[in-house]
């Protein structure tokens, strides 16, 4: 459900609860772009890549 | 072929062993692969649901193997928020025990709801106020933060390490770990108490319901609680199984300990909260319902023993073996606290799921009784058989204990 939807009601119950949701997918898929555009520019050598 | 998969050192066994290990598992997926077909084709009548039984065995299986996988997020905080470095010798078989558990709970679940093309429903039409939304959220959250701890470790297969992509994008995953173990815990933390909060809540059932704090009863705290106590349990007894069967030590003794000697503490705090919520059921809650203790242990094979059994037997027993140092660095005293710990989690979520169902509530109800059929039992089994091939093949092909090779240098 996203505030456009036609149940979305604007409460603070929504705002936590959908909030909360957002920021932890918004986490998780910001962070998973950071890794795959690091990564892309360590391959294209743009980055200094680490030694493990 | 397959030996371009595995690493050189240490050894693993033969294709044909592993085959012969893993076949009994792969026929008794086969029975939940069955089971699950003709659930899904000809409908719940092929269990022994009904409205009275609406949570059933495979809602038990559920949640007592998401509590046994909170060794998976409760490792993680451990190792990358609070710095515990030993842990990291055992954080990615906690992460993969995690990821069974709860891809397998995920899967039981797609059984469970009849209509799995309809699931996305609890998504997109949220009903806020319910617990079980948020549990749902939680657990499809979380398990894509398991999936994205498992791949770097996936990674790190022979074959797949050789391509220099993958190789970096699995080193760079692993640099934010942390990120996604913070994540993972507030995750966890919501799923596992909204869990327990579902029974509190069930005001009706005088046998569930408990009091709490503004929208909580103690039942939420009480199960995130009881599942970081005996989710690391769980992983010191997958590992110390692993070691068994495969005559190699696999993580040093610290990592064990550590893990241990928390997992004592944590039992012990939940069991003084238990025992205070249990007086308080008794000579609160009940009262004020009409009942008294042994009206809800009256009738059914479910008698007073389960309550002791959970909490003497299983609870503070293995929690004073789990804080007396002494006696958790004996194996056999810490493979038993570990199972009792385990084995207690498990009465407590099945007396939460079956008993609260089963007995009276009104005074002309009467004592309901479930058997499950042989496709419910396929269904369930079948999870753990998915764990144990899962947990094999990870164990065969992935570098799943990092101090292996330099605990088991001859």
């Amino acid at each position: 459900m996203t505030p456009l939807s036609f149940e979305w009601q604007w409460n603070v119950e929504y705002a936590i609860f959908f909030g909360l949701l957002y920021l932890a997918l918004s986490i998780i898929g910001g962070t998973l772009t950071f890794v795959g555009i690091k990564t892309a520019l360590q391959l294209m050598g743009l980055l200094r890549e680490r030694h493990f | 072929m397959e030996s371009t998969l595995i690493h050189q050192e240490p050894k693993r066994c033969s294709t044909r062993t592993f085959f012969l290990w893993t076949l009994p598992w792969i026929l008794i997926l086969g029975w939940g692969g069955l089971s699950a077909f003709l659930c899904l084709w000809k409908g719940l009548n092929q269990t022994n649901m009904s409205n009275i039984f609406a949570f059933a065995l495979w809602i038990v299986f559920d949640l007592g193997v998401i509590a046994l996988g909170a060794g998976a997020f409760f490792t993680g905080f451990l190792t990358y928020i609070i710095g515990k470095k030993e842990l990291k010798s055992i954080i990615n078989a906690a992460v993969i025990i995690g990821f069974i558990c709860y891809s397998g709970a995920m899967a039981m679940l797609g059984i469970d709801i009849g209509q799995p093309l309809r699931g996305w429903f609890i998504f997109w039409h949220a009903n806020i106020h319910s617990m079980l939304v948020e549990v749902s959220f939680c657990i499809t959250c979380y398990l894509s933060v398991l999936t994205i701890e498992f791949l770097p470790i996936i990674l790190e297969n022979k074959k797949l390490e050789e391509i220099r992509g993958l190789r970096l994008f699995g080193h760079n995953l692993h640099e934010a770990m942390a990120i996604f173990a913070a994540t993972g815990t507030f995750l966890s933390f919501f799923h596992q108490g909204s869990l327990g909060g579902m029974f509190g809540v069930m005001h009706a059932r005088p046998f569930a319901a408990r009091g709490g704090f503004y929208i909580w009863p103690w039942t939420f705290f009480l199960f995130v609680l009881s599942a970081i106590a005996a989710g690391p349990c769980f992983t010191i007894l997958c590992t110390k199984l692993t070691e068994k069967l495969t005559r190699k030590k696999l993580v040093p003794d610290d990592a064990i300990q550590s893990l241990a000697k928390i997992s004592g503490w944590l039992l012990s705090i939940y069991m003084i909260l238990k025992i205070a919520d249990t007086l308080g059921w008794i000579y609160g809650i009940l009262p004020k319902a009409g009942l008294r203790l042994m009206d809800c242990y009256k009738e059914g094979p479910y008698g007073i023993w389960m309550l002791i059994t959970e909490i003497i037997i299983c609870g503070i027993i293995p929690a004073i073996i789990l804080m007396i140092p002494k006696a958790r660095k004996k194996m056999p005293w810490l493979i038993t606290a570990s199972i009792l710990n385990c084995i207690g989690i498990l009465i407590n979520r099945f007396v939460f799921i079956i008993v609260s169902l089963a007995i009276p509530v009104m005074p002309f109800d009467r004592f309901w009784s479930y058997v499950p059929t042989w496709q419910e039992w396929g269904v369930g089994l079948a999870i753990i058989a998915y764990g144990i091939i899962v947990f094999s093949v990870s164990y065969r092909y992935l570098p799943v204990f990092p101090k292996e090779r330099e605990l088991n240098m001859a």
